[in-house]
C-alpha cells in the first residue's frame, strides 16, 4: 500500500518548493495550505480573505496552476512547486503585469493584489493576448473593494500587450 | 473558519481509495478540488472524521471515446475538461456548461466529478449531465455500478452515492454532426451559483421539425431536471421555442431562497428554456447547413 496517512492532530513535516527553494515546515491536517504558507513559511503575500475560495485574496500557483491557497490543506501540497507573489519578479524589482498595475493606479489597499497577480501570471501564459472581455471573466475570481476594476483590466491588457510584442 | 481536525488519507491508487471507503463508510469524506467540500469543512457544515484525498490518483483523470459514449474520469479539472477537443468536438454541451462554472481559479482544482458527487442543485455539470442523457459511473469494494444522471440526482446536496462508493466517471453519449446545443444561466455575477440555468440539444429534420430534444433545468428545484418533451417532437422548429419555454415554466416547481423568489424562477426558467432553444435551433441549422 502507498497510502500516504496522517492522523488528525498530527505533526509532520512539509516540504514543497517555495519561489524556487526547497522548504519545509510543520503541518497538521486541518491546516490550510495558505496557513501554512503564512506561519510556517513566512510567505506572508499569501493573503486570507473568505477562507472558503470565494474572494481570491489567497490565490498562489501550485505547479504553475493559479489555484486557491485556502481551500486545499497543507497536506496535499506534499512535494509541489508553489508560487507566490514574493516568487513573481526578483526582489526590489517589478515584473511587467506589476509596472502595469503600478503605472494604472491598478491598486489602493493592495489586500486583493497578490492573489490577482498569481492568477494574471497563469491567465496570461495560456492567453497572451486577450480581450477585454476574457479579462473580466478571469477577474471574476477576485474581490476588490478599492478600485472599481477598471484600472486592473487596464494594467493587464497593457502589460499583456507589452509582453507579446517583446516576445 | 478552519476545519474540525480530521484524519488525512492520501491513496494513489483507486483500489485502495475504494478500500479505505469500505473501512470508513459514512464517516469519510472523499476530497478532490476542494471546491465544494473545502468550503463545507472550513465553516464546519461538513464534519468527517476521515479526509480520503483522491486527488493524485492519475486513472481518475483519463478521457477515452467507447461507441457512443465520452468517458471523463471523475478526478479531470473543470479547467482540463474546457482545453479539451475532444469534449469541445463530442460533447458541445458540457464544453458549453463549462465556463459558467465557478471561476478560472476554482475552475484550475475543481473536478467534474466532485461538482456530480455533491450535487449542488444550481451545478451546470449536473445539468449538462442530465439535459445529454448522461450516466454516472461509480465505484464499491462491493463492484461498479452505472447510473443514469436523471435518476442519480435526488435532492439538494442528496445523491444515490451510498457512502462506500466513490464517482469514477461520468459517461457522455457523442453529439451528432447535425445536431445543436446551447447552455445558458441567470446569476448575480458572472461564476456565482446559477439562481437559474437552462440546457437544450435537439436535431432537425430536413423539413425543419424537431427530430431529437432534450431540455434541462438547473438551479430551479433541488436537483437539475429534465423537461418532459415529449409532446413537442415532430412540431415546426419556428413554433418550439415560445411553446416549449411555456411548457417548462409551468411544469417546474422552484425553490425559494434569499436569492430568489419562486415566481422569479419561473419567469427565469420561461426566459432561459427560449433562450436556449433559440440558440440550440440557430447551431443545429448551421450544422445541417455544413453538411
Amino acid at each position: 500500500m502507498t497510502i500516504v496517512h496522517r492522523a488528525a492532530g498530527e505533526r509532520f513535516t512539509l516540504e514543497v518548493t517555495l519561489n524556487g527553494q526547497r522548504r519545509s515546515g510543520q503541518a497538521e491536517p486541518r491546516m490550510l495550505l495558505c496557513d501554512f504558507l503564512r506561519h510556517e513559511l513566512q510567505a506572508f503575500g499569501v493573503h486570507v480573505g473568505c477562507e472558503h475560495g470565494v474572494c481570491g485574496a489567497c490565490t498562489i500557483l501550485v505547479d504553475g496552476i493559479a489555484v486557491r491557497s485556502c481551500t486545499q490543506y497543507a497536506a496535499q501540497a506534499d512535494g509541489t512547486d508553489i508560487v507566490t507573489v514574493e516568487g513573481l519578479a526578483q526582489p526590489g524589482a517589478l515584473n511587467e503585469v506589476q509596472r502595469a498595475f503600478a503605472k494604472h493606479h491598478a491598486l489602493q489597499c493592495g489586500f486583493c493584489t497578490p492573489g490577482i497577480l498569481c492568477s494574471v501570471t497563469h491567465f496570461l501564459r495560456e492567453t497572451p493576448e486577450p480581450d477585454e472581455q476574457r479579462v473580466r471573466e478571469m477577474l471574476s475570481g477576485h474581490i476588490c473593494r478599492c478600485t472599481g476594476y477598471a484600472s486592473i483590466v487596464a494594467a493587464i491588457l497593457e502589460a499583456a500587450a507589452t509582453m507579446s510584442k517583446g516576445a | 473558519m478552519k476545519p474540525v481536525g480530521f484524519d488525512y488519507y492520501r491513496p494513489q491508487a483507486l483500489s485502495e481509495a475504494v478500500a479505505l471507503l469500505a473501512d470508513k463508510g459514512d464517516e469519510a469524506a472523499i476530497l478532490a478540488g476542494g471546491m465544494t467540500l473545502g468550503p463545507m469543512l472550513n465553516l464546519r457544515v461538513a464534519r468527517p472524521r476521515s479526509v480520503i484525498d483522491i486527488s493524485r490518483i492519475q486513472a481518475l483523470k483519463t478521457i477515452s471515446v467507447s461507441n457512443n459514449v465520452v468517458i471523463t474520469g471523475a478526478g479531470l479539472t473543470q479547467s482540463e475538461a474546457l482545453r479539451s477537443d475532444l469534449i469541445a468536438r463530442e460533447v458541445p454541451l458540457l464544453a458549453m456548461a463549462l465556463p459558467w462554472v465557478g471561476h478560472f481559479q476554482t475552475r484550475n482544482r475543481g473536478t467534474l466529478g466532485g461538482s456530480v458527487a455533491h450535487a449542488d442543485p444550481s451545478a451546470e455539470i449536473p445539468l449538462a449531465l442530465v439535459a445529454c442523457g448522461g450516466t454516472v459511473v461509480l465505484q464499491s469494494r462491493r463492484g461498479g455500478r452505472r447510473i443514469a444522471a436523471k435518476e442519480f440526482f435526488v435532492g439538494a446536496l442528496m445523491t444515490q452515492r451510498r457512502p462506500d462508493e466513490i464517482v469514477t466517471a461520468l459517461e457522455w453519449p457523442r453529439t451528432r454532426p447535425d445536431a445543436g446545443h446551447a447552455f445558458t444561466e441567470i446569476a448575480q455575477r458572472h461564476g456565482d451559483f446559477a439562481i437559474a440555468a437552462a440546457a437544450c440539444s435537439l436535431r432537425l429534420t430536413k423539413s425543419d421539425r424537431v427530430e431529437h430534444l432534450s431540455v434541462g433545468v438547473g438551479g430551479v428545484e433541488d436537483r437539475p431536471i429534465a423537461i418532459d418533451v415529449s409532446g413537442f417532437r415532430g412540431q415546426a422548429a419556428g413554433d418550439i421555442p415560445a411553446n416549449l419555454s411555456a411548457h417548462a415554466a409551468s411544469s417546474v416547481t422552484p425553490m425559494e431562497d434569499r436569492s430568489a423568489s419562486a415566481d422569479y424562477r419561473t419567469a427565469l426558467t420561461k426566459v432561459l428554456v427560449e433562450r436556449a432553444v433559440n440558440a440550440a435551433l440557430d447551431m443545429a441549422r448551421l450544422q445541417r447547413n455544413r453538411l
